[in-house]
């Protein structure tokens, strides 16, 4: 992948305190979230099925609304979804009437940015996660992983300061996965937007982020979602088979799946 | 097995799936368009046979009343190239522009007003609960109810006639837009909203391209029966028309002419859900549609 000419976007710091969500019934998913996030940051956050990471996710992106608790980001309250935060869903959530160069150009095209720019911003994106030569054809057409790099492309090209992942590569098969972790990585160290990743997988969370934020209970385990640790990772070498790699794994997945002393 | 043969195996399976496939397809349709052709050419020797010797069938149906196939032929050339020089001859050219134009005013209002009705019902609870019981109260009314009060509301003529034509087409249309507006992926439109869409902007970019295949079906349901309507449309003191010319043969007692007239409003009917088809996929082009 070709990421030389990607300059660097827009980025926004995240601010979330005391966040609570109750469902419709009184079932609590989510109490007592804090979490800070500077500008340029890649955060991921693991945890059991239930936990409530997707909901977090979700409230970010404004899809939600919280029940209590304060979310910013950029210093702006959350209100509704909005093009400053980008949305990687696991299941692409691509226009299948659109295009690729279509689906890219959507947000561009929603700006009412001039033609010529909006063409040269798609042209760019499509090229940086390698799919020129597929630009005329539609989603259906293409794999799985070239689908979710079309969707990547999509939410790139609209210039985010947050990217919001949601178990983006979790439907994949394990070698496009290893692939598109790579292709993420370069892409962030280019452009240092900010990124929540919400994954299934530890190694892929450690493989990533700059922190993990671990998640456990949720409403199937009778107490509300709330985050048990943030880990740093703080490995200079994200070399999957070391010996320190592993350490970390180990950590995290002893806060996933132990039951706190305190409940 | 040997060597060899594991080395043809790929050439074997990949061999017979290509170049057969555009070969199977004219096999399998040559029988199809030649198994078409005994049930009608056995209807019309049944039609030519009764009518010669006047058999008398269930329900009523003496066909000695019947035109022979022959008469018919006869008469369609004349209604479309004046062979015979009476009251029918080329009517046609008068009579298909006027029904037509009736046919796609009707279809066209109907259309105009059922497609944005259906999207904000099929995606606003508040327009759905407004609107679905004056649907469901109105949709049972068959357009034959309606005749008689629309005489007296709109009088007899063109206007009369659009009425009883926009009333019928706009039930499909609508009910195939509100389905379509309602299936549309919860997905599609998080990802519009996230990009930057308007709510507005949400359902033309969104619930509309991803509703087009209900909205199309509707509306070919529609226009099969603004076909339907306008013969009725036409029964009353409309001068020209497909549907006023088989009345006027009726009344002069002119069976084969009021055969023309029906084999006409299908070919017509026909033809117009062809050139529906045709507009749709000239403004689709190749674009895969959610279906």
């Amino acid at each position: 992948m070709d990421t030389e000419h990607l300059s660097a976007g827009r980025t926004a710091d995240v601010r979330i305190a005391g966040l609570s969500k109750v469902y419709a019934g009184g079932v609590a998913a989510m109490a007592d979230v804090d979490l800070t996030i500077a500008s340029g940051e890649f955060v991921a956050v693991v945890g059991a099925s239930g936990c409530g990471k997707s909901t977090l996710l979700r409230i970010l992106a404004g899809f939600e609304r919280p029940s209590g608790g304060v979310v910013e980001v950029g210093g702006t309250p959350v209100t509704g979804p909005g093009p400053d935060r980008g949305v990687v869903f696991q299941d692409y959530g691509l226009f299948p009437w659109l295009s690729v160069r279509e689906n890219v150009a959507y947000g561009p095209s929603r700006k009412k940015l001039p033609r010529a720019e909006v063409a040269a911003v798609t042209d760019r994106f499509i090229a940086a996660v390698g799919l020129t030569r597929f630009a005329g054809k539609y989603p259906a057409q293409l794999s799985g992983g070239m689908q979710q790099r079309v969707a990547i492309a999509r939410v790139l090209a609209n210039d985010p300061s947050l990217l919001l992942m949601d178990e983006p590569f979790g439907a994949l098969d394990a070698l496009t996965r290893a692939d598109l972790q790579a292709e993420l990585k370069r892409i962030h160290v280019d452009t240092r937007t900010t990124v929540v990743f919400v994954t299934h997988s530890i190694e892929e969370a450690v493989y990533l982020a700059d922190r993990v934020v671990v998640m456990t209970g949720g409403a199937s385990h009778g107490v509300p979602g709330s985050i048990r640790r943030i880990v740093p990772v703080d490995l200079t070498d994200r070399d999957v088979t070391s010996p320190a790699f592993n350490a970390v794994k180990r950590e995290i997945a002893d806060l996933v799946h132990t039951v706190p002393a305190t409940v | 097995m040997t060597t060899t043969d594991v080395a043809t195996v790929p050439v074997a399976a990949a061999a017979p799936t290509v170049p057969d496939t555009p070969r199977r397809r004219g096999r399998g349709r040559l029988p199809t368009v030649l198994l078409g052709l005994p049930v009608p050419v056995l209807f019309l020797v049944l039609w030519h046979l009764g009518r010669a010797q006047e058999w008398e069938l269930p329900l009523g149906i003496r066909m000695g009343f019947l035109p022979y196939p022959a008469d018919v032929a006869a008469g369609l050339v004349n209604y479309v190239a004046g062979t015979r020089d009476d009251a029918f001859s080329s009517l046609l050219w008068e009579d298909l522009p006027a029904s037509a134009l009736r046919v796609v005013s009707g279809f066209a209002l109907a259309t105009l007003i059922a497609v944005p009705l259906g999207v904000l019902m099929g995606r606003f609870r508040t327009a759905n609960s407004l609107f679905d019981p004056m649907i469901n109260l109105f949709r049972p009314i068959p357009a034959t109810a309606w005749v008689p009060l629309v005489a007296l509301l709109i009088g007899y003529g063109d206007q009369a006639s659009i009425f009883l034509i926009t009333l019928s087409a706009f039930f499909p249309i609508v009910l195939g837009t509100i389905s379509g507006a309602r299936q549309v992926p919860e997905r599609l439109l998080e990802a519009a909203r996230m990009l930057g869409t308007s709510g507005v902007g949400t359902l033309l970019r969104v619930v509309l391209p991803a509703a087009a295949p209900a909205i199309v079906n509707g509306m070919r349901v529609g226009l099969g029966l603004a076909w339907v309507i306008l013969v009725l449309s036409e029964t009353t003191g409309v001068p020209t028309g497909l549907g006023s010319t088989i009345f006027l043969a009726r009344d002069v007692v002119q069976t084969d002419q009021i055969v023309v007239g029906m084999i006409c409003i299908a070919v017509a009917g026909f033809l117009s859900d062809r050139l529906l088809t045709l507009f749709f996929r000239v403004l689709f082009r190749d674009r895969p549609l959610i279906k």
